[in-house]
């Protein structure tokens, strides 16, 4: 089957149920998705397909034939959440962050001036343990030029 | 200072990093910290290099785990170097004991080492200068050193740190009689909130985490444990899981032998090309287990064994007056039994290490708050000598206290040297849910006997947990000197007759230390049970517990049986100071309009203050509540930590403290059926998502020019009686036990 990656043309001919997560990681060394779960449960894979936050871990390879996959590394630290995100410091230990922040450009994709229900529906599936959300919701604010 | 002297080095080469010819390279000792052996010797805790391009080096000796601390030091060798921050680099330190304690734990990374790093950029700043001034041969007091070069004002010369460096290393450091400090108002970095090292790095998915490190040719395993804790493989099959494409190996690994320390576990790994494999191939294991003597364990029936004891006279640990003369004549007694459940810590990335066994030696790269602890612990799973050991510390997605315990790396290691190749040992979520180092659970039990006023005459407090001493063949069922020190041998109240017990427990399962340790257990019990007396008292509970505090005044912990804690340091220099307790209060109060803000229909604000890792901290906290739905508007927290460094990430810990607390205050809960602990995931191993978390934390932060004391830790313990004292205040139900969302009608 063929998708594509980042822009790139793949071809998979393993496992269809391999889940996206791992043929990014270990197929493709694209490292910035992260395992945590593995059961959809905190968000820290979440990266984009056909433009819309999905959990990577739950992602059959099967079902992406033909499939547009985008991921953290795609956004080149120079989208305008990741300049949000730096601006407020965001990050503490830094390991659930690439699936936040995928996470906030779709939802700022689909919702451009969102609402603080807005944020807290479409973020509340990302565990962050050292709980960064109050700045989490501060970038998302700022990058989407809402007030705080 | 007296602790600390820097000294010129000859060595070039660290870690994978070589200074090119003419850099000045400086070490920093720190008493205290060498090696027993080594006492004699000079070993630098903190190396500074200064390149004769001008590349600053400074080498790392702490974990980043989130607070900073990795680059926050840095920063202090470069404001008082006068260096330009964009042109130094933070090399991270691989293991070793010249470093002094590089286990990134107890909230000491500045405390520790900010001396150190003051010390060391002072003395190459003061090298550049001599060397400028001998160069221009002028006076070295009228050259100065100011963003990454020297000026000497008179005759308008200025030379770059670069182009000074071959120089500069030419000459013998200062004594450190010589060096002088600027002040707060010239710090350029300190505080003056520049982003960490690896903040930009975490935010473009280019963080390297242990569980992205790889060595060339390794195979990823995931390792099966007992589902009881100590329990003995009897027997397993492997052949379903090596028809899993991708698997390459099932391999047993021993079972540690008693006391556990930091060994493996032991288990059945099944080593694949890739992680899916190996998780597959897990999946087709079939394994039989020899349960052992804890597969009797529950920890419902437990938690009645411990409020039994608690109950019971225990060992006194602290002691005045006579508390049964006070009771007999209190005009009103009140008793009550708190409750605590053991606790995973969870951290987003579960464990994970990759390690190399060749040729007598290993090379690890792993997740870990302690380097030393790999060595010795990876050394001793493969019988080589630790200076064998070369632990490359990668950035880790969280701590909390899990990750200085190297359980892991040894499996890897272990394996690595049963296949020949390097192999990367990834925990699952359920891993790490289930075979953690769990947090204590506790039982307190509190009484007091109150005057006519309300006051407490006499209080009485005893505390029994499993300790952590037991992970390390501790048999007498007592709680160690530490834990009796986090809150439970310090009480800071002025109460005329007082005792502090603590009743025996064995463990069944591994306890470890995690984010604030016994102080989570002790504060819940001691802050609740203060704002109820205060109610019983019809008073204001921060009114009361001010009362209760006294004047501001120094207090010398004198413990029974034991010195008192106090995270090592003497009470001279850290000592417990009520007034700085009653400032944090008074602020707190002050900040969150405390008494000012409308009660009632589910709504109300709860309070509670705590001293621990030499820090102050109180919290006001805000909910509402309907029905089993606890929502918290705001909280706020105020925080004195003596002096500070990066007042941005003492923020961010406070931040992160107040949901952290917020996690075990309301939704977290490890229980145990038949030996087997019932949680695997997110899922019924709850943490506080974006909506559960407090929606408003408010930082209120204590300028001051104490010692600096700590930051990771000391956030947490108020938050979980403050909400509880919330609940109260909202609904007029006392919930006693962790966590609360249970004791929610």
């Amino acid at each position: 089957m063929q998708l594509k990656v980042n822009g790139t043309n793949r071809a998979f001919d393993g496992d269809p149920e391999m889940p996206l997560l791992w043929y990014l990681r270990d197929l493709l060394d694209l490292k910035g998705t992260k395992y945590s779960c593995g059961l959809g449960l905190c968000g820290s894979c979440t990266v984009h397909v056909e433009g819309k936050a999905v959990r990577s871990c739950q992602t059959r390879m099967g079902s992406l034939a033909g499939k547009s996959v985008v991921t953290i590394e795609a956004l080149n630290g120079q989208h305008a959440v990741q300049k949000a995100w730096m601006e407020a410091s965001v990050p503490q230990c830094g390991y659930c962050q690439s699936g936040q922040i995928m996470q906030a450009v779709a939802l700022l994709k689909e919702k451009p001036k969102p609402t603080d229900q807005d944020i807290d529906a479409a973020m509340q599936g990302i565990i962050c343990r050292c709980g960064t959300y109050q700045r989490i919701r501060t970038a998302i604010k700022a990058a989407a030029g809402v007030k705080a | 200072m007296s602790r600390v002297s820097v000294r010129t080095l000859e060595r070039r080469t660290f870690l994978k990093y070589t200074f090119g010819t003419g850099a000045l390279i400086l070490g920093t000792h720190v008493d205290g910290w060498a090696s027993d052996a080594d006492k004699a010797a000079f070993h630098p805790s903190v190396y500074l290099g200064i390149e004769s391009n001008g590349d600053v080096i400074v080498v790392a000796h702490r974990s980043e785990m989130g607070t900073g601390a990795r680059s926050t030091l840095p920063m202090v060798v470069a404001d008082f170097l006068e260096a330009d921050w964009k042109r130094v680099r933070v090399e991270q330190a691989i293991g070793d004991e010249k470093y002094g304690s590089q286990n990134t734990d107890g909230s000491c990374s500045i405390r520790d080492f900010v001396d150190a790093m003051k010390a060391a950029g002072v003395t190459a700043r003061l090298m550049l200068e001599q060397a400028a001034a001998r160069q221009w041969g002028v006076p070295a007091a009228e050259c100065a050193a100011r963003n990454h070069e020297v000026a000497h004002a008179k005759s308008g010369r200025k030379a770059g740190f670069g182009e000074l460096a071959p120089l500069a290393a030419k000459l013998t450091a200062p004594d450190k009689s010589a060096l002088r400090f600027k002040p707060a108002s010239e710090y350029r970095y300190i505080n003056k909130n520049v982003p960490a090292a690896h903040q930009q790095d975490t935010i473009n998915g280019k963080g390297l985490f242990g569980y992205d490190a790889s060595m060339p040719g390794m195979l990823i395993a995931s390792v099966e444990h007992s589902p009881v804790y100590g329990g003995k493989l009897a027997s397993f099959d492997a052949a379903e899981a090596m028809k899993v494409a991708g698997v390459r190996a099932v391999i047993a690994i021993d079972r540690f032998k008693e006391p556990h320390n930091f060994q493996a576990l032991g288990g059945v790994a099944v080593l694949a090309d890739h992680t899916w494999a190996a998780m597959q191939g897990r999946r087709k294991l079939s394994v039989v287990w020899d349960a052992g003597v804890h597969a009797s364990y529950d920890s419902d029936r437990y938690r009645e064994q411990l409020i039994e004891t608690a109950k019971k006279p225990g060992k006194v640990v602290a002691a005045r007056g006579d508390v049964e003369a006070g009771l007999a004549g209190a005009a009103k007694t009140h008793e009550a039994i708190y409750t605590t459940p053991l606790l995973a810590h969870a951290p987003m990335e579960p464990p994970a290490a990759v390690a190399e066994f060749k040729d007598g030696k290993v090379v690890c790269h792993a997740a870990t708050q302690n380097p030393q602890a790999v060595q010795e612990t990876v050394a001793a799973a493969v019988g080589i000598d630790k200076k064998d050991v070369t632990c490359h510390v990668t950035l880790l997605g969280g701590g909390f206290g899990r990750k200085s315990k190297p359980d892991y790396v040894a499996e890897a290691a272990i394996l690595s040297k049963k296949t020949g190749r390097p192999v990367k040992v990834v925990w699952t979520r359920e891993d790490d849910v289930r075979h953690d180092f769990h947090h204590s659970t506790a039982a307190m039990y509190l009484r007091a006997g109150l005057d006519a006023s309300g006051r407490p005459a006499a209080w009485l407090q005893r505390s029994v947990f499993p300790s952590i001493n037991t992970t390390f063949g501790d048999t007498s069922g007592y709680g160690m000197e530490v834990e009796m020190g986090m809150g439970w041998n310090d009480l800071p109240y002025n109460i005329p007759n007082h005792r502090a017990e603590n009743g025996q427990a064995l463990h069944h399962l591994r306890i470890g230390w995690l984010r604030a340790v016994a102080n989570v257990y002790h504060a819940f019990a001691i802050h609740s049970f203060v704002d109820e007396l205060a109610h019983l008292a019809g008073k204001d509970p921060v009114e009361y517990s001010l009362g209760l505090l006294g004047p501001g005044r120094k207090i010398e912990v004198k413990p029974v049986g034991m010195k008192y804690w106090n995270h090592d340091q003497d009470q001279e220099k850290y000592p417990l100071d009520t007034a700085r307790l009653r400032r944090v209060i008074e602020t707190v109060a002050a900040r969150s309009g405390w008494g000012r803000r409308a009660k009632g229909n589910g709504h109300g604000w709860g309070f509670a203050a705590h001293r621990s890792f030499l820090t102050y901290v109180a919290i006001a906290t805000e909910v509402q509540v309907e029905g089993r739905a606890v929502r918290i508007p705001n909280m706020h927290i105020c925080v004195d930590a003596g002096q500070t460094f990066h007042e941005d990430r003492v923020h961010s810990q406070m931040e992160g403290a107040c949901v952290f607390g917020t996690s075990l205050a309301m939704l977290s809960e490890i229980s145990v059926k038949e030996g087997k602990v019932v949680q695997s995931n997110f899922h019924n191993y709850r943490v506080a998502r974006l909506t559960e978390a407090p929606a408003k934390v408010h930082v209120h932060l204590i300028r001051s020019d104490a010692p600096p004391a700590g930051i990771g830790e000391p956030g947490v313990p108020p938050v979980a009686p403050s909400i509880a004292n919330a609940i109260f205040a909202a609904t007029g139900q006392r919930i006693r036990d962790l966590p609360l969302r249970k004791g929610l009608a």
